[in-house]
């Protein structure tokens, strides 16, 4: 069955298996990642849940756990209402826009020793220029609701992801120069040798800041001023409804994954294992790197919803001063440092 | 890939420059308001620095360095040099100025430093790249200037005249040289020099590239057609960015002349010689005549500017060593009567009151004598009246021009200068003839005071002995 | 035709088509947001022709940094282009007979004499050939001198554009991180002494 399956396979034209073959590594990687976001929405609710000593959603399914199936399907079914006056084109292309580059970057994302879609050479710089394209569904959704609201946040929401770009592209650099490539893979390697050899060590301070930028960039709490249902009732989402919300959502979320992955990859080593270097190596051989790398990006999921149910959200004049005279200077500073190591064959990172 | 090490030393005084020019910048931000003489004498420091180390490094010959990018040859140090003086008379002026207008602050000296970075770049500059960011450097600067005193209309408008304007020509500029490149393959200047000569057939694309390059030259100079931001920016802009406009950069601007159309279109002299014709008698006319109509001595030196820089370009479309050394010696003899007419501006004003309008200079003559006289040396000198230095600088210039045969030309400069003369001699009327409308006694400094008398007395001295600079130039020239 | 070739002439048709509306659509939000689809085919043509540093960081800087604040700033200023459209037609003969003399002058001159040194295609390189180490090393190399010029440049543009439009306010509301770290307890607690009510009589 098998043998002849594969001969049937073989036996097609290359212009036709290889789209095909790309389409299902495609398929491959974004299911996972929509159920994941789906599964990242519950276990949203009911870490901070416990977190507040409540315990979350449970009704639907055992334990809850079919809540987000049952939540996708409302909004599949609800109507999108477009606001009168509204630019139609816009704002339907807003959502669209916005989940775009928040699929597309997963692209050049190695997922294990080879194990990439897009094994292009300046993916860094691709993932950057990609995240930096999500701003714009925020800032055509709130032109295009033609709502005051919306505006509003569309307008911090603008300011606010251009100003930790810059920073988050320094953390970024950082991570680069250590790795000496634009090549996700190649950084991932360049980090071999057990935990203390992975670059959240000699890049602790960017480490930090890429983190906490990538929470501003994905507009979560405490950078979620763009949202902020307390002052401006949903920001830039507030006219949006049914399924076209459900894209700002899965965006969200699944911008929310990618930073946490990316984090993994570029200071936590990736798929090594954190036992390399160590005699437990030989137990946990079997495991697949894949399952270290999504470990490791868990934790960072966890974070961002540790943070939600933890702290304030800033005020808007705080997040500029962080961003601009807090971050962007001690990335630069730090950079310099790094440079100095890499000049001087730090070990063991720099060899 | 070869690389070779490029040899720092010759950029000694750019480096010193943006050095200093930073460490100003953020010195600036931690000094209190009363403190703020130390961002100048830094600044006065870094010009003196800058003058010191240019001679220093000052090689024997022609070198280049930056993979040819930067050459250091004699012009390029005596322009230097000469940008180097009149900056620093410009700091020294305007101090006062900016003190009693609120102005006084460090970025003034910052910008006015990088502006300064920006003109050593063009002087030596030896390819196409280097040359278009070293004005853009400067031009930067220089708008920030014009629109230093935030809270001015009339300055805004200015600066965002000369923005556009000025953007709009380097547009223009930019097109030439990328023209430039496109045929010969090369941003050298020596190397697209030496194919503008070799290749005949593709003379009129080399015409064609030079008229793009020519048209951002004048406009550089504020030659007419290309003139009409003058009058407006150096009317609009506060009198110590006026003097600044009007002293260093005409220096500048000659460098960038002779870098673009001497050194890499001198092949094509024959062709942008009958330009510069055009040009320059259109700026005589133009300046002299429109001159006349204004009273207001900011736009009346604005205009005689444009027609100054005629007389200038008939030294450069001479074509001949003599030629260019007439034109070199007339930027810098211009360059220094413009900062003593517009020092004698500067010292009449104060706070609160800005004696612009050619009343304000009545009976001068009664208020402080000396006073008048330096301003009476500056028009002279201007007008062309001997023994100023404007009048063996017009001399130089018309003797070029003769010597290559174009003696109708000479007539026109001559007959031009008659009616500007006119202008000049008017405020020397209303300095010594009228009686003051405002008797206030002069309150300014006394480095002013003294700076002002010798920048005066200078003009004196090089009109009765011209032999001295014009030998410098004449080597600079070499 | 190849595929490669088909997406190329696909991008430089969306290309073209955008940069004519940026100038021709009426809203000027609109205008804006055609200059990023140009932007951003002209990125995928770079891209094309193998050079990804370009195109990507045209993408990073311009798509995703430069047009971000332009149209903030559009949109906040909410534009009326019929305003600054008075006139349009009043001086569009005299403008289109200028543009159309130059163009024919240029395309006198440049058909005739430009002529282009016979230069062969580039040739394709290998996969392990990285743009971007390319670039660094002519920029730090060959390029050094105009490279530091231009970072003079956008230091005077930073100081320019501060210099001209920071105000210090008098009266506004602002936090002193510094102070509220200093704060001790007695700046803000004062314990005082007072006696026990007085005891009913």
């Amino acid at each position: 069955m098998t043998a002849t399956l594969l001969e049937f396979w073989n036996g097609l034209p290359e212009d036709f298996r290889i789209p095909v073959l790309i389409l299902l590594k495609i398929v491959a990687i974004l299911v996972p990642l929509m159920l994941s976001v789906a599964y990242l929405t519950f276990a949203e609710r009911k870490i901070i849940g416990y977190m507040q000593i409540r315990i979350g959603p449970q009704r639907v399914g055992p334990r809850g756990w079919l809540q987000p199936i049952a939540d996708a399907l409302k909004l599949l079914l609800k109507e999108i209402i477009v606001p009168a006056n509204a630019n139609r084109f816009l704002f339907l292309l807003a959502p669209v826009l916005s989940i775009g580059p928040a699929l597309a970057a997963w692209s050049v994302m190695p997922f294990g020793h080879g194990m990439v879609l897009a094994n292009v050479d300046a993916g860094l710089l691709f993932l950057l220029a990609l995240t930096s394209m999500g701003v714009y569904g925020v800032i055509i959704a709130g032109w295009a609701s033609n709502s005051k609201y919306a505006f509003l946040g569309a307008m911090r929401s603008a300011a606010q992801m251009v100003a930790y770009e810059i920073a988050m592209g320094f953390a970024l650099v950082g991570a680069l120069m250590a790795g000496g490539s634009l090549n996700l893979g190649k950084i991932v390697l360049a980090q071999q040798g057990g935990v203390l050899h992975w670059f959240w060590l000699p890049l602790l301070p960017l480490f930090f800041i890429y983190f906490i930028s990538g929470v501003a960039e994905t507009n979560r709490a405490p950078f979620d001023v763009a949202e902020g249902e307390s002052e401006i009732v949903a920001g830039f989402h507030v006219e949006y409804s049914g399924m076209a919300f459900a894209v700002f959502f899965l965006a969200e979320y699944a911008n929310m994954i990618l930073i946490s992955t990316l984090a993994a990859v570029l200071f936590l080593g990736g798929w090594l294992s954190p036992f390399e270097g160590t005699g437990w190596q030989a137990y946990v051989n079997w495991v697949p790197g894949t399952v270290w790398l999504l470990l490791k990006a868990a934790g960072f999921l966890f974070l961002f919803l540790w943070f939600r149910a933890t702290f304030p959200r800033y005020r808007y004049d705080q997040i500029m001063r962080l961003g601009w005279k807090v971050f962007i200077p001690i990335t630069i500073v730090w950079l310099f440092l790094e440079g100095f190591a890499i000049l001087f064959h730090l070990q063991p990172w720099f060899a | 890939m070869t690389f070779e090490m490029p040899d720092f030393w010759l950029a000694l005084p750019e480096m010193f420059v943006l050095g200093m020019a930073c460490f100003i910048l953020v010195l600036d931000l931690f000094l209190p308001e009363e403190r703020r003489g130390i961002s100048y004498f830094l600044a006065q420091i870094t010009v003196i620095g800058a003058f010191v180390s240019s001679l220093w490094v000052a090689p024997a010959g022609v070198q280049t360095t930056f993979d040819g990018m930067f050459v250091s040859d004699p012009l390029g140090t005596f322009l230097k040099l000469a940008i180097y003086v009149l900056t620093a008379g410009v700091f020294l002026y305007s101090r006062g100025y900016l003190r009693d207008r609120a102005l006084y602050k460090g970025e003034y000296y910052v910008l006015g430093l990088f502006g300064m970075l920006g003109m050593m770049v063009i002087v030596s500059a030896s390819s196409l790249l280097t040359i278009y960011l070293g004005l853009e450097l400067f031009s930067l600067s220089l708008y920030a200037m014009v629109a230093f005193d935030r809270d001015s209309l009339r300055a805004s408008e200015a600066a965002m005249k000369y923005f556009v304007l000025s953007a709009l020509a380097s547009g223009t500029l930019l097109y030439g040289l990328s023209l430039l490149y496109g045929l010969t393959g090369s941003l050298e200047m020596s190397q697209v020099a030496q194919f503008a000569g070799g290749h005949a057939g593709e003379h009129y694309a080399f015409v064609f590239a030079l008229a793009f390059v020519l048209v951002g030259v004048a406009f550089k100079f504020g030659a007419s057609p290309f003139h009409m931001w003058i009058p407006d920016v150096y009317h609009g802009a506060p009198t110590s960015v006026t003097l600044y406009l009007g002293a260093a950069p005409k220096v500048a601007a000659f460098a960038m002349a002779m870098r673009l159309l001497v050194d890499t279109l001198g092949p094509l002299q024959a062709s942008w010689g009958p330009m510069l014709v055009v040009l320059a008698v259109l700026s005589l006319a133009v300046g002299n005549v429109v001159a006349i109509a204004q009273t207001n001595i900011k736009r009346m030196l604005a205009y005689s500017t444009i027609s100054h820089m005629g007389f200038l370009l008939l030294g450069l479309l001479a074509g001949t060593r003599t030629g260019y050394s007439a034109a070199l010696f007339y930027a810098v003899v211009y360059a220094l009567m413009s900062l003593a007419a517009f020092g004698v501006v500067i010292l009449l004003s104060r706070a609160g009151f800005e004696a612009e309008r050619l009343g304000d200079f009545k009976g001068l003559n009664e208020r402080s004598p000396w006073f008048a006289f330096m301003m009476l040396v500056a028009m002279f000198s201007m007008a062309g009246v001997p023994p100023t230095a404007g009048f063996y600088a017009k001399l130089a210039v018309l003797a070029a021009v003769i010597d290559v045969h174009q003696t109708w030309l000479a007539v026109v400069a001559v007959f031009f200068s008659l009616i500007g003369a006119f202008y000049y001699l008017r405020v020397v009327k209303l300095m010594y003839f009228d009686a003051p409308a405002d008797p206030e006694p002069l309150t300014a400094r006394l480095d002013l005071r003294v700076a002002l008398s010798a920048n005066g007395l200078l003009l004196l001295g090089l009109g009765i002995y011209p032999g001295l600079l014009m030998g410098w130039c004449l080597a600079a020239l070499h | 035709m190849t595929f490669e070739l088909f997406i190329f002439y696909l991008f430089a048709a969306v290309l073209v088509f955008a940069a004519l509306r940026v100038v021709t659509v009426r809203n000027p939000v609109h205008a804006v947001l055609f200059l990023v689809l140009a932007f951003f085919s002209s990125a995928a043509l770079w891209l094309l022709l193998e050079a990804e540093f370009l195109a990507l960081v045209l993408v990073l800087v311009y798509v995703g940094a430069v047009m971000v604040l332009f149209l903030f700033v559009v949109m906040m200023l909410d534009i009326n282009v019929a305003v600054l459209r008075e006139g349009f037609t009043r001086y569009l003969p005299v403008g289109l007979l200028v543009g159309l003399a130059i163009v024919a002058e240029m395309g006198l001159v440049l058909v005739r004499y430009f002529v282009l040194p016979p230069g062969s295609a580039p040739k394709p390189v290998g996969p392990d050939f990285s743009n971007t180490r390319m670039l660094g090393d002519l920029l730090y190399t060959h390029y050094v001198y105009p490279f530091e010029i231009a970072a003079a440049i956008l230091l005077v543009a930073i100081v320019a554009a501060i210099a001209l439009t920071l105000r210090r306010r008098p009266g506004t509301k602002h936090q002193d991180p510094a102070a509220q770290i200093a704060v001790r307890r007695r700046d803000r607690v004062r314990l005082v002494r007072m006696d026990a009510e007085k005891k009913p009589e």
